[in-house]
């Protein structure tokens, strides 16, 4: 046999070796699926590893039963169209192995809608804004003198109160003692 | 007719031809809805005028799907457009947009909101617009389009990521070997590798959520109906009926990627 045909054989040995590792190594179950080769070419079982993650956010109706005093008393409100994990946290593990969620009092979390923006193509034109480099004291929280749950400016101007009755209720399930809405 | 004529006819005949109808529209979602194969497509439906820059949506994505928080990569961000009344850009050397005269930015992907009017133009760099000097200012939420031809799809060597019956775009993390190639092939820049997992990652529709009938964790959390997901099948998806009958727009709808979430009051500055 002449040495000039030796690489070919090599190439031919390489090529083999590469098609025999992947018959082992590729998983049987790769296929093209239902998207066809050019955009479907997987394994089809990785499709249950994703819909297996867990979920976290539950939805505001996961906490409609044990908190329906503060579920009914946002309703009538501007602010009930804000879902309750956005500032509760998602409700995962709650309750169960996460007794109390932690709530953000942090004034950055209303400033995300409130700090005032007048952009003209924006909804967030329209809604109400402060400033808040003068708005007040800007090293208290919002919540301070605004209740969050209901965000009547004309009650508060009439009352003049401060540190609004729900911070009383918050966090506790009806029924049980209600806690400090604190940390 | 002169052969010669008749040659040069033929050729520009044959030439018109050759190029499908398809390859002439940008948006059509009604051969979607029509095609054959299941009774699911996923399609995304973003209102850019109800859009605040509140970033619940960004804070929610990060923590349903354990994206690293403080990382600069997410899988949906909201950005912020300024155009001003005179055309000019007050950035210099923002390489979002060069020279269009649109000031833009996405802090932190918009995570925290957008609390002030200062934009930011780099590390620690701001610049403010005056509210007189705006003519147009909004948000728009961005996240993957779930392609009906994906080219982050078509590029991968290996078949780690796969479009699904129902549309939607997916990682196999077992299988991805990090080359990088969909990061580079995606044209809305969606794509990004997982810090920990160390692997090409995406939006994903939230594919957990939407295949136990719950909506997208972007789509819960956002308190003003910006975002909505829909199947584009089921004729009677409100979803599917803005979209049949609205005024919709896509993003870079020219590179062919047919791209599948929609926009409302989409303007042509957004890319």
């Amino acid at each position: 046999m002449s040495h000039v045909w030796r690489p070919l054989f090599v190439a031919l040995a390489l090529v083999a070796g590469i098609l025999i590792f992947r018959a082992f190594y590729v998983p049987k179950e790769f296929g093209i699926g239902e998207a066809g080769y050019m955009y479907g070419w997987h394994n089809p079982n990785n499709e249950q590893y994703w819909k297996d993650i867990k979920v976290k956010f539950q939805g505001s109706a996961y906490c409609k039963d044990c908190h329906s005093k503060n579920f009914t008393y946002i309703r009538n409100t501007p602010h009930a169209i804000i879902p309750c994990e956005d500032c509760h946290g998602p409700g995962m593990d709650h309750p169960g192995k996460i007794a109390k969620l932690p709530i953000d009092i942090n004034r950055l979390l209303c400033l995300r809608c409130h700090a005032i923006l007048k952009y003209p193509n924006s909804d967030r034109g329209k809604i109400r804004g402060i400033n808040p480099a003068t708005h007040q004291d800007p090293n208290v929280e919002c919540v301070t003198c605004h209740d969050p749950h209901n965000p009547n400016l004309g009650a508060l101007k009439k009352s003049g109160q401060r540190f609004p009755t729900y911070k009383l209720e918050a966090g506790a399930p009806e029924g049980k003692s209600a806690g400090g809405a604190k940390k | 007719m002169e052969r010669r004529d008749f040659l040069k006819q033929t050729i520009t005949i044959i030439a018109g031809a050759a190029i499908p109808a398809s390859a002439l529209e940008f948006i059509n979602p009604k051969s979607l809805f029509a095609a054959n194969g299941g009774n699911t497509r996923w399609v995304f439906l973003a209102d850019t005028q109800k859009c605040v820059g509140c970033g619940f949506c960004v804070k929610a994505c990060k923590l349903e799907n354990e994206v690293p928080y403080d990382a600069d990569i997410t899988r949906t961000w909201v950005e912020r457009y300024v155009i001003c009344k005179d055309g000019k850009m007050r950035v210099e050397g923002n390489m979002s947009n060069p020279g269009f005269g649109i000031n833009a930015d996405s802090p932190k992907g918009g995570r925290d909101g957008f609390t002030t009017a200062k934009i930011e133009v780099g590390a620690d760099k701001h610049v403010e617009i005056k509210d007189e000097d705006i003519s147009k200012a909004f948000f728009v939420p961005k996240l993957c389009n779930q392609c009906d031809n994906p080219p982050c799809v078509q590029v991968c060597p290996v078949g780690a990521t796969y479009k699904t019956g129902d549309g939607v775009v997916l990682v196999d993390r077992s299988w991805c070997i990090g080359c990088g190639y969909c990061v580079m092939g995606c044209p809305y820049g969606v794509r990004f590798f997982h810090p920990v997992y160390k692997v090409a990652e995406k939006c994903n529709f939230c594919y957990h959520r939407i295949s136990k009938g719950m909506k997208t964790a972007c789509v819960q959390s956002c308190p003003f109906g910006a975002r909505q997901i829909g199947n584009l099948k089921d004729p009677n998806d409100p979803v599917t009926k803005v979209i049949m009958t609205g005024r919709v727009g896509v993003l870079k709808s020219e590179y062919g990627t047919k791209p599948q979430v929609y926009y409302l009051a989409l303007d042509r500055e957004v890319r």
